[in-house]
């Protein structure tokens, strides 16, 4: 069965959007130790509302460790984090996760999994959800009759359903082959576009972080050593000579730290 | 004939050689039919005994007690199973405990339960209870424990908590496992009557036995062993059932 094409999204500017407000992240000085080790060591970011923030950086730097402190999953050994001012804790806006693994419930189907955690009358949105994502047809299906790409694709239709004010993604793309992530980064991107919530995407992947990011952060032994904003025009494409430059320039400070 | 056929045939070429073989033995009293009595004999008094209603009335006696010790013991097996899968605590307090009682083989206890019970009904649920318990226990505590960590703190992050986290989440999750449980529960639950239905009864297919035994109707006991092979299948056929239409999520079920 062939995949169905992405729907795209240019008309849902009309609909009414119930989108909580998008989220300004601030760290202050924020420092996180597991046992001895120092994994994320004086961090002070802010991170504007409804930006989109890649963090690169090699395996073992930090980086997922400070989406996870976003996340309010992990707190900081010291320092403090806030969405609007408000401490993570008492903050009343709402983040959501994507993970390497897609993480569907395999004892779910497909739509129910896109509900998950909602309660009342969620099936049309979830269904609407799973079309925007191209994935209607599949939504009495289990998850593990789909392609990683597809899973991939519900859990990113669960992460929209409770109108993020901030999406964290945590290399959701990286499993998946070369076609299926450039799909996927236009759907987030498309999405992004729509719904204006703040993203946080960590990555291996330079061109990515080029792609999707107005900023990107490089991450070294828990430290933050480049923050470059990225201006380029949506959507992206590597025929742009000054792209590719600065892939090549951002490559050459990783490899060479 | 076709090769699907030929396979449908081929699992029942031991039985019905057996039984043909058992058939002439009989016939040409190679041995005593006191001792081996014909399968026709044992065909027929299995009618007899199903008109005259006494068969009924001793399945209906055997099915009870295994029905409610299994509820009895699967059902406090399942709850310490689940609160020690969640709570370290309990863990930490029963486990080590129920793992002691577990060792020891529960039919070690017949003597110490008619002491207790006398020959009532009791004494038997009360095996019968002990005996599934164990199983169901260890594989829903297994269960809990080894659901994928990365669901929970997700579901968590959805907004899932105390009973709709452990309904959508824990309980499916175990599943596969419980099932586990279950079956292998089954079959203890069976061996557990069977003895303790022949020690002292009046009611119940291991009665029947006991009976048959002091008349030397061979053909009566023949019949009653035949039961507990049905007894025994129908039983795991059931929980297999239920399994594949509870976990027809699962690889090993979906089409």
């Amino acid at each position: 069965m062939g995949e169905p094409s992405l729907h795209v999204l240019e008309d849902r500017s009309k609909e009414k959007v119930e989108n909580s407000d998008a989220v300004r992240i601030n760290l202050y000085h924020v420092q996180k130790s597991f046992g001895e080790k120092v994994v994320l060591q004086d961090i002070s970011l802010e991170i504007e509302a409804g930006q989109f923030v890649v963090i690169v950086g090699k395996s073992g730097s930090g980086k997922s460790t400070l989406l996870r402190l976003a996340s309010g999953l992990e707190k900081p050994t010291s320092g403090d984090i806030t969405f609007n001012d408000i401490p993570i804790k008492n903050s009343p806006a709402k983040a959501t996760m994507m993970y390497q693994d897609s993480r569907l419930l395999p004892w779910k189907s497909v739509l129910n999994n896109v509900g998950l955690g909602l309660r009342g009358n969620w099936q049309a949105e979830a269904e609407k959800t799973l079309e925007h994502v191209g994935l209607l047809p599949f939504k009495d299906e289990w998850p593990s009759k789909l392609s990683g790409g597809q899973q991939q694709r519900v859990a990113l239709a669960r992460a929209l359903m409770h109108n993020p004010s901030l999406l964290l993604l945590d290399e959701p793309l990286s499993a998946l082959d070369a076609l299926t992530r450039m799909e996927m980064q236009n759907l987030i991107e498309k999405l992004w576009l729509d719904q204006k919530f703040t993203a946080l995407l960590v990555t291996h992947d330079v061109r990515e972080a080029i792609k999707l990011g107005d900023r990107i952060i490089l991450i070294e032994d828990g430290e933050i050593t480049l923050d470059i904003e990225n201006e380029a025009s949506r959507p992206r494409s590597f025929t742009d000579s000054s792209l590719t430059l600065l892939e090549n320039n951002i490559l050459e400070r990783i490899m060479n730290a | 004939m076709n090769k699907k056929a030929i396979q449908q045939i081929i699992p029942w070429v031991i039985p019905i050689c057996f039984i043909v073989g058992w058939q002439l033995i009989a016939m040409n009293e190679w041995v005593s039919t006191q001792l081996i009595p014909a399968p026709i004999t044992v065909i027929s008094s299995a009618f007899t005994l199903i008109t005259s209603g006494e068969l009924l009335y001793h399945m209906q006696g055997s099915i009870v007690r295994a029905l409610i010790g299994l509820l009895i013991g699967g059902g406090i097996g399942f709850i310490l199973g689940v609160v020690n899968g969640l709570f370290k605590f309990s863990y930490n307090f029963t486990d080590t405990s129920l793992q002691m009682v577990r060792n020891i083989p529960n039919l070690a206890l017949v003597p110490l339960v008619i002491i207790w019970f006398g020959i009532d009904e009791g004494a038997k649920i009360f095996l019968v209870s002990i005996g599934v318990m164990f199983p169901i226990y260890i594989n829903t505590l297994h269960g809990i424990r080894n659901i994928d960590a990365g669901y929970i703190e997700m579901s968590k992050m959805y907004g899932l908590k105390g009973w709709r986290l452990f309904r959508e989440i824990l309980l499916p999750g175990a599943l596969p496992s419980i099932f586990v449980g279950l079956r292998y529960s089954l079959g203890i639950m069976w061996l557990t009557l069977i003895v303790a239905e022949t020690i002292a009864t009046t009611r119940g297919i291991g009665y029947l036995a006991m009976t048959a035994q002091e008349f030397m109707q061979s053909d009566i006991i023949i019949i009653t062993i035949i039961l507990y092979a049905l007894f025994g299948k129908l039983a795991d056929m059931l929980a297999r059932w239920g399994e594949r239409r509870a976990l027809s999520w699962h690889e090993s079920y979906i089409q």
